[in-house]
């Protein structure tokens, strides 16, 4: 048990001594990353014209949740999907099941390293940089930090679990570029990235109160910015453990019967 | 000449690949479809909440959407050189492309292209006399011609911006992730660009002329005759961006030494 423990911990070290490796480039990308935030800083402006507050957030709030959300973002992304379904084309899936670990374990370790690798080095920088330019609020309430990173985990263990469902449905699909596209899209929109839940419709909301996708963004940004207090917290935080409970099922599920049917398209 | 038939070689080759994995073409168009989407709903939301975008209205900013739609439609059919880096220089897969009888940019574009993308054009189409029924805009003789030369200049824009992103690998090979995010500020040239400070504005005007693919053209056809100058300097702009992207392009093929063995 140890031994396997320590074996999953060298797969994420390895992973994060790749990217820093490269770490250079990610210089560049916060700088592209702020110019994004800003551009959103000014449309939310825009947007907000002379009003206080829309939906219970106010503009310094709202600045706050895109530049956390873009952040967070940073932290939980992974490209495991495509990973995945591109060692399924080529054929390396067939070695990478014999060997002694969980195929699926070692890829989510390697996504949690380049995650943690990104919150150091991008998020982090990244962060302080868009603080000095855009108003943005910090907490100063230690406990709202802590249930922020507890949210955290939560979004990468959510839009981890999705990814590898998507990664494994190449199984099935053989030819997947379109669904990981799709995917990334529903994601971009229903998890709250580009506009918190709360902004839409009414029935909308009622929707997407049935899917897993809000427990990735919109949950801890709402945490950081306060925008969710005392017992909705908790409520919120439930719910994304919920919803990476439940997703074991269609994992583990589609997992069994993709090693059934496993086809080699050549390689 | 020889061109054009390869060209339209490599697109029939292209369809019967496609047509092989028919349920994958499915999701893709419908991965476009609802990326169209995603930005129909988020102007919808967001004029929820207010009325006005600094002085633009709900379907003055949808048909400007529905411009932008064309132009990148066209760019993502046969620009798919995001990848370029890890693909081609770090994979040594350009050696392959070097020893083609055609230009190698060219060879790249016909090989990487996504002709499905081109549904973008109906959808900005669709987009756009939507909103223009509801502004009661009018279709003079010569609009039609402006569309064309204004969703040229905007391609190539975007395409010139592209071509100088993919160009830096051959001077450095190491990974960059500034591609995937160039798609996002791609995005913000579909906003007024009235609402963004000086420093935004003139990016996206003079360095990254996204807003040349999106606002000013548009409102050419709304009518807004304070951005006519910047609507005319489109095809200009397009021109100047692809001459420098194919430069770069030129000069970088000449420093190629291939990636190790």
């Amino acid at each position: 048990m140890v031994s396997r423990m320590s074996m999953y911990l060298e797969m994420l070290r390895i992973r994060f001594l790749m990217m820093l490796a490269y770490r250079t480039n990610y210089y560049s990308g916060i700088l592209i990353y702020s110019i994004n935030i800003g551009a959103y800083y000014f449309l939310w402006q825009a947007i907000y014209g002379g009003q206080e507050s829309i939906q219970d957030l106010s503009i310094v709030q709202m600045t706050t949740y895109v530049a956390i959300a873009w952040m967070a973002r940073a932290f939980y992304f992974n490209n495991i999907d495509r990973e995945i379904a591109q060692e399924i084309q080529e054929g390396k899936v067939a070695v990478e099941m014999i060997r002694p670990y969980n195929y699926l374990g070692m890829k989510t370790m390697q996504g949690l390293g380049e995650g943690l690798f990104r919150l150091l080095f991008f998020s982090v920088p990244g962060m302080v940089i868009v603080w000095l330019v855009f108003p943005i609020s910090f907490s100063n309430d230690l406990s709202i930090w802590g249930l922020f990173f507890i949210s955290l985990m939560f979004s990468f263990i959510v839009n981890t679990q999705i990814n590898l469902i998507t990664g494994i449905l190449t199984f099935f699909l053989l030819y997947n570029t379109g669904l990981i596209r799709a995917k990334r899209v529903v994601i971009d929109l229903f998890s709250g990235l580009l506009l918190p839940i709360s902004f839409y419709p009414m029935w909308a909301q009622d929707i997407m109160t049935f899917l897993p996708f809000q427990a990735i963004s919109y949950i801890p940004s709402m945490i950081f910015t306060e925008g969710f207090t005392g017992g909705e917290v908790y409520s919120a935080l439930l719910l994304q453990l919920m919803w990476s409970v439940i997703l074991f099922v269609p994992i583990t599920l589609l997992w069994m019967s993709a090693r059934r049917r496993l086809i080699v398209q050549g390689g | 000449m020889f061109y054009v038939s390869i060209f339209f070689q490599y697109a029939s080759q292209y369809m019967k690949t496609r047509l092989q994995y028919r349920s994958d073409l499915v999701v893709e168009l419908f991965s476009d479809f609802l990326f169209q989407a995603v930005n129909l709903i988020f102007i919808l939301v967001v004029f929820g909440h207010t009325t006005l975008l600094s002085g633009w209205s709900q379907e003055e900013i949808i048909f400007i959407y529905g411009f932008f739609l064309v132009p990148y439609a066209i760019f993502s059919s046969f620009f798919n050189i995001w990848d370029f880096n890890d693909r081609y220089i770090v994979k040594g897969e350009m050696d392959r492309v070097l020893t083609r009888p055609i230009h190698s940019l060219f060879q790249i574009i016909i090989e990487r292209m996504e002709l499905e993308s081109m549904f973008g054009v109906i959808t900005g189409i669709a987009i756009m006399f939507y909103a223009g029924s509801q502004l009661g805009l009018t279709i003079s003789w010569y609009d039609p011609f402006m569309f064309l030369l204004m969703v040229a200049g905007g391609s190539l824009i975007y395409a010139g911006i592209f071509i100088i992103l993919a160009s830096i690998s051959f001077w450095s090979d190491s990974r960059t992730d500034i591609m995937p995010m160039m798609y996002n500020i791609g995005n913000y040239g579909r906003y007024p660009v009235d609402i963004y400070n000086q420093v935004i504005r003139y990016v996206l005007t003079w360095i990254l002329p996204f807003a040349f693919v999106g606002v000013y053209p548009a409102a050419f056809f709304l009518g807004r005759d304070e951005w006519y100058m910047y609507a005319f300097l489109t095809p200009v702009m397009g021109l100047i961006f692809i001459s420098i992207s194919v430069f770069a392009w030129n000069e970088g093929v000449k420093r190629y030494r291939g990636a190790g063995n």
